[in-house]
């Protein structure tokens, strides 16, 4: 019986390594099958530094204190109708993606963590895993109670779990994690531990909790402030683990460099859909997408891999192509998106005067070159009563599973086409980064669910879109999608503010 | 090494395989400098399907949209196919023509420069 007032540091030890065991009669091996497969080389696991030491008794005391701030704000939200603070109601279109698109993610996050918090031969990474996986399970639940209020009161919130599972653009956020979560640990770990949390979390989270305060969205404020101190934590975790496996033998920084360059050009495709909620979803924009790539991966990240390069690690690949990419990615999302509006479980529309005024003047050398025109045409068609929606489907990539909508950087005008034949069969990527990935490890991405391929083959319902939309995805056809204007959203929020 | 995998020789089960489209292979077709159109758009057809039923049938619904879809003189316009030049065919099958199962078509038409000359 230890006694009865530990210090940290001794309940930190019990905790963790004295709760290890030596295998003396079974095969290590088999009691961590998942350490070897990748080629990683552990060569001493006693080398790892603890990036925090939480016991699990801290670890409750701090959550359940944070828990009773935050439901006690989600109370006064609902209390108070909060829902009626916020700026506009196009804002709560960036929710229901935020909810269908990334809460899941929360949710994959507790997965990923809870298994390479078993599979990990090394007990102090073991338990650091096991907290994330639990932190990240918090996350999904409260951010699902953060939102649960709006559900009430406007449409498309309704079945975000089952939406994940089978909504055409969803399938990018979900094969993302399906991605890393069919990694090995070690893979798993650079992809989300490092790549994601450590450097684009921040473009996830900051501009958009900030975005939730610039839009009187306390509930999602409240939230993001209550993840923060996780997420340093989180942040803290794939830093030890990038430096640990590098330190522990040469032959990882080849291993370590190709994930990296793997796993920043996925997140960097996945963060195509923040950068559209940034620039066209937020009615009070916090700033552009341009300037948040600029201060938070541009600098952030350049410091860092500052840092890494004693390692022999250097900046993630395509690096160049990534920082031309900033001044167009969000046009053409929010144009997919529009010209998809039919299709899409949230509102889209075309943005306001002043709207287009603020993108001309934060994008001074491409969005009146490039993409006001669009919204032209778009206007001019909404004008005649033809509002434009597309009627066929999109090619998608392979890789990261988005419509083939990007273009050359240096020729924005042409869609980026990459392709690559493998056993005979033809696939598709939207760039060079997509393309590698596909080449490196083919046999993983042949079985993509690539959902346009998916409704042709019959596996979605249908036959036709609107078909497909109402049984397989379960959307309110005519009420989660179309335009914002003239949507139930928009009658609903009128009447509330008694205008016209 | 074609995957890296614990379970070895792992073999992955081909999700778009032609077999799986019920008859049908898949035929992208995207108009360069043109993007009212955010990306291709991807066609199930039958791979007897004439070109001139892509042409005058399958595309119209959704290309025709394009203000400048009227004005497209298709004796001047341009293709390729899977990244080289292509000279269709318009009463031969799609198959017959090398215009296989995902196979990419693109046409160029390099006086319409698009809505408000922009690529649009």
């Amino acid at each position: 019986m230890a006694a009865k007032k530990l210090n940290i540091k001794d309940k930190y030890r019990l905790l963790t390594r004295d709760l290890d065991w030596d295998f003396s009669y079974e095969d290590r091996s088999k009691a961590f099958p998942f350490e070897e497969f990748e080629g990683i080389k552990i060569t001493d696991w006693s080398k790892w530094e603890d990036p925090f030491r939480l016991t699990m008794d801290t670890y409750w005391k701090y959550q359940a204190e944070k828990e009773r701030k935050l439901y006690a704000i989600f109370d006064a939200f609902a209390q108070n109708n909060g829902q009626l603070n916020i700026s506009d109601p196009r804002y709560v279109n960036a929710l229901k993606i935020f909810l269908t698109g990334v809460s899941p993610l929360e949710y994959q996050a507790f997965q990923g963590f809870a298994h390479t918090g078993r599979q990990f031969g090394g007990v102090g990474a073991r338990v650091a895993c096991q907290m994330q996986a639990i932190d990240e399970l918090r996350h999904v639940q409260t951010q699902v109670h953060a939102m649960s209020h709006y559900n009430k009161f406007f449409d498309g919130l309704q079945d975000w779990s089952h939406m994940h599972d089978r909504v055409w653009y969803l399938s990018v956020p979900k094969s993302f994690f399906n991605d890393a979560r069919a990694a090995g640990p070690f893979e798993f770990m650079v992809a989300i531990g490092f790549s994601f949390e450590y450097v684009l979390t921040n473009l996830l989270f900051v501009p958009f909790m900030s975005g939730a305060a610039y839009n009187g969205d306390m509930a999602t404020v409240t939230f993001g402030f209550s993840a923060q101190s996780d997420e340093a934590r989180h942040m803290t975790l794939g830093l030890e683990v990038i430096k640990f496996l590098l330190e522990q033998h040469e032959d990882n920084v080849p291993i370590v460099q190709k994930w990296i360059d793997k796993w920043f050009w996925r997140g960097t495709r996945l963060l195509t859909i923040v950068s559209m909620m940034m620039d066209y979803m937020l009615p009070n924009k916090v700033m552009s997408w341009k300037e948040a790539w600029e201060v938070y991966f541009e600098e952030a990240g350049g410091a860092l891999f500052k840092d890494l390069a004693r390692y022999g690690i250097r900046m993630p690949k395509y690096a160049e192509t990534i920082e031309k990419e900033k001044e167009h990615v969000s046009h053409q999302a929010w144009w997919t998106f529009y010209t998809h509006g039919h299709a899409a479980g949230f509102h889209t529309w075309i943005p306001s005067d002043e709207e287009l005024d603020w993108l001309s003047e934060k994008y001074p050398d491409t969005f009146d070159k490039y993409y006001r025109p669009r919204w032209e045409l778009a206007k001019e068609m909404e004008a005649k009563g033809e509002r434009f929606y597309t009627k066929a489907l999109p090619q998608l990539c392979t890789i990261c599973q988005i419509p083939m909508l990007f273009t050359e950087m240096d020729d924005p005008t042409q869609i980026s086409y990459r392709d690559s034949i493998y056993k005979g069969d033809r696939y598709h990527f939207c760039s060079d980064g997509c393309h590698d990935i596909f080449e490196d490890e083919p046999e993983k991405y042949v079985q993509s669910w690539l959902p346009v391929h998916q409704i042709f083959q019959g596996n979605c319902g249908g036959p036709d879109v609107e078909d497909v939309l109402r049984d397989y995805y379960q959307m309110n056809v005519g009420v989660d999608n179309m335009d914002m204007k003239g949507s139930p959203d928009e009658e609903r929020w009128k009447k509330w503010k008694g205008v016209a | 090494m074609p995957v890296q995998a614990i379970t070895p020789d792992y073999v992955g089960d081909i999700k778009d395989r032609i077999e799986n489209f019920n008859g049908n292979q898949v035929v992208y077709v995207g108009w360069d400098h043109h993007l009212m159109f955010c990306a291709a758009f991807a066609y199930p057809l039958p791979p007897e399907t004439p070109f001139r039923t892509l042409l005058e049938e399958v595309m119209p619904e959704g290309f025709s949209l394009h203000p400048e879809w009227e004005k497209i003189d298709w004796s001047t316009a341009t293709w390729m196919l899977d990244s080289k030049p292509f000279a269709p065919q318009l009463d031969v099958a799609l198959k017959d023509q090398g215009i296989g199962h995902k196979s990419l078509l693109r046409f160029q038409t390099p006086e319409l420069k698009g809505y408000q000359n922009a690529g649009v």
